[in-house]
């Protein structure tokens, strides 16, 4: 009763407070479309902590959508979900209140950013394929609007094209996918799809499995179908690709999870090594774009890539051994995949909400551009210090403890039964490690240039801390990635009841001070590493501080820099140089594309005049995926346009030979 | 059994702590007479750390609290890992706190943080320190977590402990082709994560092919005691890591008793010593390998790795 009540009042708030936004006053819009998200993501919590411990009892809605109706209904696993995209709401809501002030945002965007979110809650508990699909759809135009917020600018409309049209060919897949489903089936509701997905022929769960997993990787940003990741969160505003990335993407997981592990039941082998594929080329390439990247939104973006890759990497892990009937470490690798979407739904906000402060302090998003923000914003700095702790899977970060499991459910699969888990799990590990490390490079650029070291434009020079709301969203997220860092083993209750409802798993990690892995061996303790290291630091400081007898008081002194003469801030390595010889290394992979003109004096060619160097560093997949295909479908519109004719005659005949066909397929 | 293991484990750290300044000196030491030069003797490096504590502390002007913290965080984060790492004792009482992954990223976490106190000086030096830095650590990390995971699949844990136990009650592991082509790729590995020639050149005074010292140029007085310190003690814990895990002997099991303790605490300092001594030989025959050369050897390491985790999986299953 109490998760109906709930629900109603997520999609009561969903349509509410769009309507709220329009009828207020201009100066009040602000406040109600913030204040009303936070709220809308507080019922989200609460409903997805019901669904969590006691499931929501599906109710029809036969009037909400022709034909079939509208069902909804959830389990622990949907309550997971709404639970992210409710949390993550309540600190963009909170932030958005004070972004939004001044009139930084068009009424329109401020009314749809609370029905995106309404949307993005109902996904997950939508109970059947019909209700799935209409929900999904309504995330993606909501969000698509979003993108185009600042339509003025050429890049953002290209960046909302390429966002409508890859979201939609992902909806094409799966909805193909589903309706393939539903028929084989015989029902459309996800309860009988679970029961009855397993006894579908091969062919057809190999058919459904192919087709949702594109629809899904697409949303979640995964290689290939990634594209428009990169593009539409830097185009978007700061909060709404907060929204997306953190939470919007993550439903694309939900997705996977919902049909491809749980609906279609335990599958061969294959079809974990294909999401183990996709996962592990997602995580590398991602993080290598990333570690390159010299926007500080488009880094996040491929980071957000990154990080779905891990997440996939660990339902393929998972699929895989629990095809291999090894129910302990798929239980391990499921977990790391689930602690991974809510640890990056944390940081993630957070660092989109940090990047799009210092955009709207500097009017910049070039990491070299910016610089000495410590100094000028504090309390941004510092907050965005702890997002890029938390993602750069470092020791007392929240992505360490992720990871962490996922290695260990790699260590721990037994590979006697099958050569493959053998082979696959070992070039895994690999993936991982490289994606881990280019990780870390792509945070320490990040905060390092763009938050230390001294300003490289009047503009950074000039940043200052933004007003209390947009601080206290972005506190909120942080709260989260150091409880998330600390004690991970408040998580636990969130996926204790994960195992019922997806099946093939057995065991996995026992949430205490300690993490323990039940049935394998291996512990670790966050809390432990913290004492640990807070321990050793007060015995050092100690220490120095024992020896300070004697010794000059400390001073202020001007930077040695070699005895270099005064520096300028033109003299600081800058993001693109800072990643450089990564760039060198990974030359073939990412293919940059350098030029160097040199012009020389008139008198003569041995005085150089100037020399300009130039670098551009574009998503290689892209090129080489994406323009070939589009090259095809264009030929085709040509040989198509010339039906176009123009005649009357020719359209109505057109349209007798349709009609004609149609009473011949439907007969 | 806690007791013991705790005093232990007090022991190891406490032994870390004070030999890990003689091992700089016996590498410098080996390399100065192998050049032909008298040296300053092993004792040497005391001498610095003492003299730069005395030392005034000096803050430059524009730096942050990044750069003013960074060395406590990068000795207090290896001092934590030597608490993790069996040094005197198979299974410190820490052994519940942190695996072999959790010691990987806590030197990892030091080296980060040094290389945002580089950025965070804004000299052209410090930025080059900290980009070349975290190149080579990114590109090490992927080895050095294929090296462990290879050691970890015949034992089916990444616990320490089971590991060093494993292989002290049966030594004859240590040959089998993956434990071999891991410790090869734990020794580049380990090489690159210690700053130590063909990588890095720890006693060079030229900024431009420094890596290391780059980071650490603006530092002075206690603050770059504790650097120079805490990479001593990196060195330490990492030779410790590379002793222990591949020859064990000695090393306090099941029995921790004083006197079980004593012989451990002589075995790996003489093993340390060793260690050092070879470590400074090799500098002498090896030259420096230009900075866009260094990852081609990473890349072989990472390849090692991934040979060796392949063989030591694939050998399990015929095994079993």
């Amino acid at each position: 009763m109490l998760a109906h009540v709930l629900l109603a009042a997520c999609t009561g708030f969903g349509l509410i407070v769009p309507a709220g936004v329009l009828l207020a006053r201009t100066a009040a819009r602000p406040v109600v479309a913030g204040g009303g998200t936070a709220v809308l993501g507080v019922a989200g919590v609460a409903l997805g902590v019901q669904s969590i411990r006691a499931g929501v009892v599906p109710v029809r809605i036969g009037w909400l959508l022709p034909l079939s109706g509208a069902q909804f209904g959830g389990d622990a696993l949907s309550g997971l979900f709404v639970l992210v995209v409710g949390a993550v709401a309540v600190a963009v809501g909170v932030y958005l209140i004070g972004y939004a002030r001044d009139g930084h945002l068009p009424t329109a965007a401020l009314a749809i950013i609370p029905g995106f979110v309404g949307a993005m809650l109902l996904v997950p508990l939508a109970g059947s394929v019909t209700t799935f699909l209409a929900m999904w759809e309504l995330m993606a135009l909501t969000s698509t609007v979003l993108v185009l917020t600042d339509h003025e600018r050429a890049a953002c409309r290209r960046a909302g094209l390429v966002y409508a049209v890859m979201t939609h060919l992902g909806f094409l897949a799966v909805l193909v996918g589903l309706v393939t489903f539903a028929a084989g089936v015989g029902s459309e509701v996800f309860a009988a799809m679970a029961r009855d997905g397993a006894a579908l022929p091969p062919a057809t769960r190999d058919a459904i499995f192919l087709l949702t997993v594109a629809g899904f990787a697409s949303k979640a940003g995964l290689l290939p179908l990634h594209a428009w990741l990169p593009r539409a969160h830097p185009e978007a505003p700061g909060p709404v690709s907060a929204l997306m990335s953190a939470a919007m993407v993550a439903l694309g997981v939900y997705g996977l999870i919902r049909i491809d592990v749980v609906a279609l039941g335990v599958g061969p082998g294959w079809w974990g090594l294909t999401l183990l594929v996709i996962g592990a080329t997602s995580a590398v390439y991602a993080v290598l774009q990333a570690s390159v990247a010299t926007d500080l939104k488009r880094l996040l973006a491929y980071s957000t890539s990154e990080n779905m890759g891990l997440v996939a990497v660990g339902l393929g892990a998972a699929m895989l051994l629990r095809s291999a009937a090894q129910p302990a470490a798929a239980a391990v690798a499921f977990a790391a995949a689930m602690l991974q979407v809510v640890n990056h739904a944390a940081f993630k906000s957070l660092a989109f909400l940090g990047a799009s402060t210092v955009q709207r302090a500097t009017g910049q998003r070039d990491l070299d551009q910016l610089g000495g923000l410590a100094r000028r914003m504090p309390a941004t700095s510092g907050l965005f210090g702890i997002a890029a702790l938390a993602g750069s899977g470092l020791p007392l970060g929240a992505a360490f403890i992720s990871e962490w499991l996922l290695l260990q459910s790699l260590v721990h699969a037994v590979p006697s039964h099958s050569s493959t888990v053998a082979l696959a799990m070992p070039l895994t590990v690999a993936a991982v490690a490289l994606s881990a490390g280019l990780g870390i490079a792509a945070m320490v650029k990040a905060f390092g240039v763009g938050f230390l070291a001294r300003p490289r434009t009047a503009a950074a020079d000039a940043a200052v801390d933004p007003s209390a709301a947009m601080v206290a969203g972005m506190a909120l997220a942080a709260a989260a990635c150091v409880l998330l860092a600390v004690a991970p083993a408040l998580t636990g209750p969130l996926f204790a009841h994960l195992d019922g409802v997806v099946p093939g798993l057995d065991g996995g990690v026992r949430w205490g001070r300690v993490l323990e892995l039940s049935g394998l061996r291996g512990a670790m303790s966050p809390l432990g590493v913290l004492a640990a290291v807070a321990a050793a630091a007060l015995l050092i400081a100690m220490s120095i501080g024992l020896t300070r007898r004697g010794r000059p008081a400390p001073t202020t002194v001007p930077l040695w820099a070699c005895g270099a003469g005064p520096l300028t801030p033109r003299m600081q390595y800058t993001a693109s140089a800072f990643a450089e010889p990564l760039q060198r290394v990974f030359d073939d992979v990412l293919r940059p594309d350098t030029d160097i003109e040199v012009s020389h004096l008139d008198e003569s060619r041995y005085m150089l005049d100037r020399i300009r160097y130039r670098r551009q560093i574009s998503d290689a997949v892209e090129a080489r995926l994406y323009a070939p295909i589009l090259r095809v479908v264009e030929a085709g519109a040509h040989l198509v346009r010339q039906a176009h004719n123009g005649r009357l005659h020719w359209y109505l005949g057109y349209g007798a030979v349709g009609l004609l066909i149609a009473l011949v397929v439907a007969r | 059994m806690s007791r013991a293991a705790d005093v232990g484990t007090a022991t190891q750290i406490v032994l870390a702590v004070a030999v890990a300044p003689m091992l700089v000196g016996v590498t410098r030491q080996t390399r100065a007479r192998l050049e032909g030069r008298a040296g300053a003797g092993w004792r040497q490096p005391y001498r610095d750390l003492r003299k730069l504590l005395r030392k005034q502390s000096l803050r430059p002007r524009g730096t942050t609290i990044v750069f003013a913290a960074a060395p406590l965080l990068v000795a207090a984060s290896t001092l934590a890992a030597a608490g993790l790492v069996p040094i005197v004792v198979a299974s410190p009482t820490t052994t519940r706190i942190g695996d072999l992954f959790v010691v990987v990223g806590l030197l990892l976490f030091g080296t980060v943080t040094l290389a945002l106190a580089g950025l965070d000086s804004g000299t052209a030096f410090g930025g080059m320190g900290a980009s070349r830095t975290i190149t080579m650590a990114a590109l090490v990390e992927p080895s050095l977590l294929l090296a462990v995971f290879a050691l970890s699949v015949p034992v089916r844990s990444t616990s320490l402990a089971a590991i060093v136990t494993s292989v002290a009650a049966h030594p004859e592991t240590v040959a089998r082709p993956g434990a071999v082509l891991a410790g090869a790729a734990l020794v580049v590995a380990v090489l690159a994560e210690t700053g130590r020639l063909p990588i890095d050149n720890p006693a060079t005074h030229l900024e431009l092919t420094m890596v290391h010292e780059a980071m650490t140029l603006e530092y002075a007085g206690p603050r770059l005691a504790v650097i120079e310190w805490a990479s001593a003690l990196r060195l330490t814990v990492l030779l410790a890591l590379l002793a222990n895990l591949f020859w064990p002997a000695g090393i306090a099991i099941h029995n921790v008793s004083a006197p079980a303790l004593l012989l451990a605490t002589v075995a790996i300092t003489a093993k340390l010593v060793v260690l050092a001594a070879v470590l400074g030989g090799a500098e002498v025959l090896l030259a420096k390998l230009r900075l866009f050369r260094v990852p081609e050897l990473l890349a072989g390491a990472f390849l090692l790795g991934l040979l060796a985790v392949t063989t030591s999986s694939v050998l399990s299953v015929n095994a079993s």
